[in-house]
């Protein structure tokens, strides 16, 4: 089957066709083969756009348990007075009836909600829903690849997240319950499996997930760098990468690298919890009983932890600050402001982010002189954080601003980047660690600057992208519904525990009833649990958009709805297998030529012209 | 069906560069690394902090050294012998590296029973449980390359030796995994052995 020759449909598919590199690729017979049946389309497919589908589709399922369990345990601190009996169909035993027919949660339960609610969010929707999303789905679309380096490997990706979430999955269900000892299974709630009722086989199962997960990340990460080096089309230098492309690389040198240290606790935990070894145990007395546990130490687990724990926020964040510089420059249409310094930070962020663990544990007893060299470290890293907000900020400052969803969350993520960004500040100095750990304060922080912040990230993506994935548009007016309705009520959930946590309130607890000081906090408690049911709400009419517009949105009609100069937008609108049909492109400029002597955009496919000016 | 697609995909899309399976393998040896650094770095960490058993590391240790780099060099002479389409050469070199692989990890086995047999079971003390779990650990990477030196041996003897680029091409993806659990261990047992 030769190249069918077919008159482009617009200027960059005819650039192409003229000017592209040709790969004989189209001349073997596997495009239908590839993907000719149901299970190997939509099940087992080695398509990155697809895997990219699948990924997000179990993040958002996830996100959705992750963020009901949080509306769950918002209520019973909000209301510990009112009942929840109504809760027992679905959680049956482990809500508790008193004698006056009040429901509650079960205080183990709660810790399990907890800990459930950390785990899901920060490892299954914003790591494998956020990174495995976009890193399949724009990775070999934005540098003119055919796929991943490794189509069958990228599917073992998926499928190991898969069934890492359906062990997680089937731990809330044990009689035991699922772990309860807090997302980061300190030990030695997680090394003793007689600790407390999550210890026991929720936590071996908790464990086991993750084991798969990290599997996951480790073959898709892989995956990601292989072809980032690899398979880049001919003129895609590195300096001609587009943004999200250096996010994703970065996050996946990140993963690379942390992820391995992740095991290796969990491998000493798995002896200590199995063999009865002593990695992270010391005397200890359960029940009034000496253990034979002798010589370990539990901070050797923090520091391993925390090697991987720090890297793994920026790979929650990385991509999501791709995705917005892509987005803010397109909706823009300006170029992104200083795309080196921006590239330079991405890196800056990435090196920073392994050696700045121990602020994690400036309280679990680090020699205060070490904490001195942790706390410059997590303090330099707000330059090229800054760095980055400043060129946000001046790529958007000027511009002829599209105000679409896609742009507004990129803006939100600005604003929830500077807003978390700043407490981060306060939270690096070890000194003031003293007073504000373990309370709302870190809460309020952690919860804007990677939790909101990379969700407003993921939105941005969805929005701005799901026309490449579905060949619709999801509903502008209920985007804007769904953006202003999140970012009023994110800042509503997350404002107010700032000040809770500067007065001394302790996260995790399940109640505070017996804390004199703490009972002015009572209706600020309710305010958070009612913003946090109507936010939530929010996110209900993104899904319904987003599944209605799969099915019912408004159809693309053009190639390149937004007028971008990225490879994605040169693909057809049905994109196939290979993903493009005929030849592959090449890379004639930057990605970032917006509003560049007088016209509006001009194609990374297009050469430059002769009396063009100087490139940026 | 899906392996012929990839190859043609690699062909496709493959100008000159390293070969994206070899840099993979490479990338993810890489996250291999990061795992028994992190093992050894606890090691030190948990040292500095006392009540820590000295004792020494089992001779039978330091001999299945030996064995393990020798496995490598036959396996490096096998590749020759593959490149050269020497069939015979081939077969024995091959065969001979994974009776030592075999080997090593027996070996490994003798030298905990030999380490307990010293005076220090799993269980007495942190610094023998981690010699215990580092070694384990490396053990389970070797039999990983078992496996893939077996399918090798399999189609060794069952397909004539003819020296195509896709079997070049696993030869050569084994030769780097199998050099890498190698100078893996030899960075283990120099390290264990420093550090007491």
């Amino acid at each position: 089957m030769a190249t069918a020759v077919i008159a482009p449909a617009n200027r960059e598919e005819g650039l192409i066709q003229e000017l592209g590199y040709e790969d004989h690729f189209h001349e073997h017979h596997h495009g239908d083969k590839y993907q000719s049946n149901f299970i190997s389309h939509y099940v087992f497919s080695q398509d990155h756009k697809m895997i990219a589908k699948q990924f997000l589709i179990t993040g958002m399922m996830w996100a959705i348990i992750g963020g009901l369990m949080s509306l769950v345990f918002r209520m019973q601190l909000g209301f510990p007075e009112e009942s929840i009996a109504w809760l027992k169909p679905v959680l049956g035993k482990w809500i508790a009836v008193n004698s006056d027919g009040v429901g509650s949660l079960v205080p183990d339960f709660y810790y399990a909600l907890v800990t459930m609610h950390g785990t899901i969010l920060v490892f299954f929707v914003l790591t494998a829903g956020l990174s495995g999303t976009f890193s399949n789905l724009l990775i070999p679309l934005m540098i003119g690849a055919r796929d991943m380096a490794s189509p069958m490997l990228n599917m073992m990706s998926y499928w190991f997240f898969f069934i890492s979430g359906t062990i997680m999955f089937a731990s809330l269900f044990l009689s035991t319950g699922p772990f309860a000892g807090g997302w980061v299974a300190y030990p030695p709630l997680s090394a003793l499996p007689q600790a407390m009722d999550g210890s026991g086989a929720g936590m071996t199962l908790w464990t086991i997930s993750l084991v798969f997960f990290v599997v996951s990340v480790l073959l898709g990460g892989i995956n990601y760098i292989t072809t980032v080096l690899n398979l880049r089309t001919k003129g895609m230098s590195m300096w001609r990468l587009p943004l999200p492309i250096w996010a994703f690389f970065v996050t996946a040198i990140l993963g690379l690298l942390s992820f391995p240290v992740l095991v290796s606790a969990f491998f000493l935990m798995m002896l200590d919890r199995g063999i009865g070894t002593s990695f992270y145990l010391s005397d200890i007395y359960i029940g009034g009983q000496a253990l034979d546990h002798v010589g370990g130490s539990p901070i050797l687990y923090q520091h391993l932890f925390w090697f991987l724990g720090h890297p793994e926020v920026y790979i929650i964040i990385l991509p999501a600050m791709g995705i917005v510089s892509e987005v803010l420059s397109v909706n823009a249409r300006k170029p992104i402001f200083g795309y080196k310094a921006m590239v330079f930070s991405i890196l800056a962020i990435g090196f920073l982010s392994f050696i700045v663990w121990a602020h994690h544990m400036f309280m679990s007893g680090v020699n205060p002189f070490i904490a001195n060299f942790f706390v410059v470290f997590t303090l330099i890293i707000a330059v090229p954080s800054a760095v980055k907000v400043f060129n946000w900020i001046a790529t958007l400052y000027g511009g002829s601003v599209r105000f679409n969803p896609a742009s507004l969350f990129g803006i939100g993520f600005v604003s929830m980047f500077i807003s978390g960004g700043l407490t981060g500040i306060w939270l690096g100095n070890s000194t003031l660690d003293i007073q504000l750990h373990d309370t709302y304060f870190v809460v309020a922080h952690f919860h804007i600057v990677m939790g909101v912040a990379a969700f407003f990230g993921m939105y941005a993506g969805v929005y701005h992208w799901f026309p490449k994935m579905y060949g619709r548009f999801m509903n502008e007016t209920l985007g804007k519904f769904h953006f202003w309705g999140t970012i009023i009520g994110a800042y509503c959930v997350f404002w107010p525990m700032h000040f809770i946590g500067m007065a001394g309130v302790p996260r995790r607890y399940y109640s505070f009833d017996v804390f004199q000081s703490f009972s002015q906090f009572g209706d600020l408690n309710k305010f958070i649990t009612i913003a946090a049911i109507i936010t939530f709400g929010f996110q209900l009419l993104f899904v319904l958009n987003f599944f209605y517009s799969i099915w019912k949105g408004r159809k693309m009609k053009t190639m390149n709805p937004y007028n971008a100069n990225t490879l994605e937008w040169t693909t057809p609108i049905e994109t196939g297998h290979g993903n493009w049909p005929g030849k592959l492109p090449a890379v004639q400029r930057w990605a970032y030529d917006y509003g560049k002597d007088g016209r509006e955009f001009i194609s990374q496919v297009e050469p430059v012209g002769p009396d063009e000016s100087p490139a940026h | 069906m899906e392996t012929t697609v990839n190859k043609e995909m690699e062909v496709a899309t493959r100008r000159n560069k390293i070969h994206p399976k070899k840099l993979a393998l490479w990338v993810g040896l890489v996250s291999l690394i990061m795992m028994f650094t992190a093992l050894t770095s606890a090691y030190v960490v948990r040292r500095a902090a006392g009540n820590w058993l000295e004792f020494d590391i089992p001779s039978i240790f330091y001999w299945n050294t030996l064995v393990i780099v020798v496995s490598s060099l036959t396996l490096h002479a096998a590749y020759s012998a593959f490149k050269r389409e020497a069939a015979f050469a081939y077969k024995s070199l091959l065969s001979l590296t994974f009776v030592l692989g075999i080997a090593f990890v027996i070996l490994q086995y003798l030298g905990w029973e030999q380490l307990a047999a010293e005076g220090v079971p799993l269980k007495i003390n942190p610094s023998g449980d981690f010699v215990y779990a580092i070694s384990g650990l490396h053990a389970v990477h070797v039999l990983g390359g078992i496996a893939v030196l077996t399918v090798a041996l399999v189609v060794a003897f069952v397909r004539k030796l003819k020296r195509t680029p896709a079997r070049q091409l696993r030869l050569e993806l084994t030769l780097t995994y199998w050099h890498f659990v190698d100078l893996l261990w030899i960075y283990l047992i120099v390290f264990l052995s420093l550090q007491r």
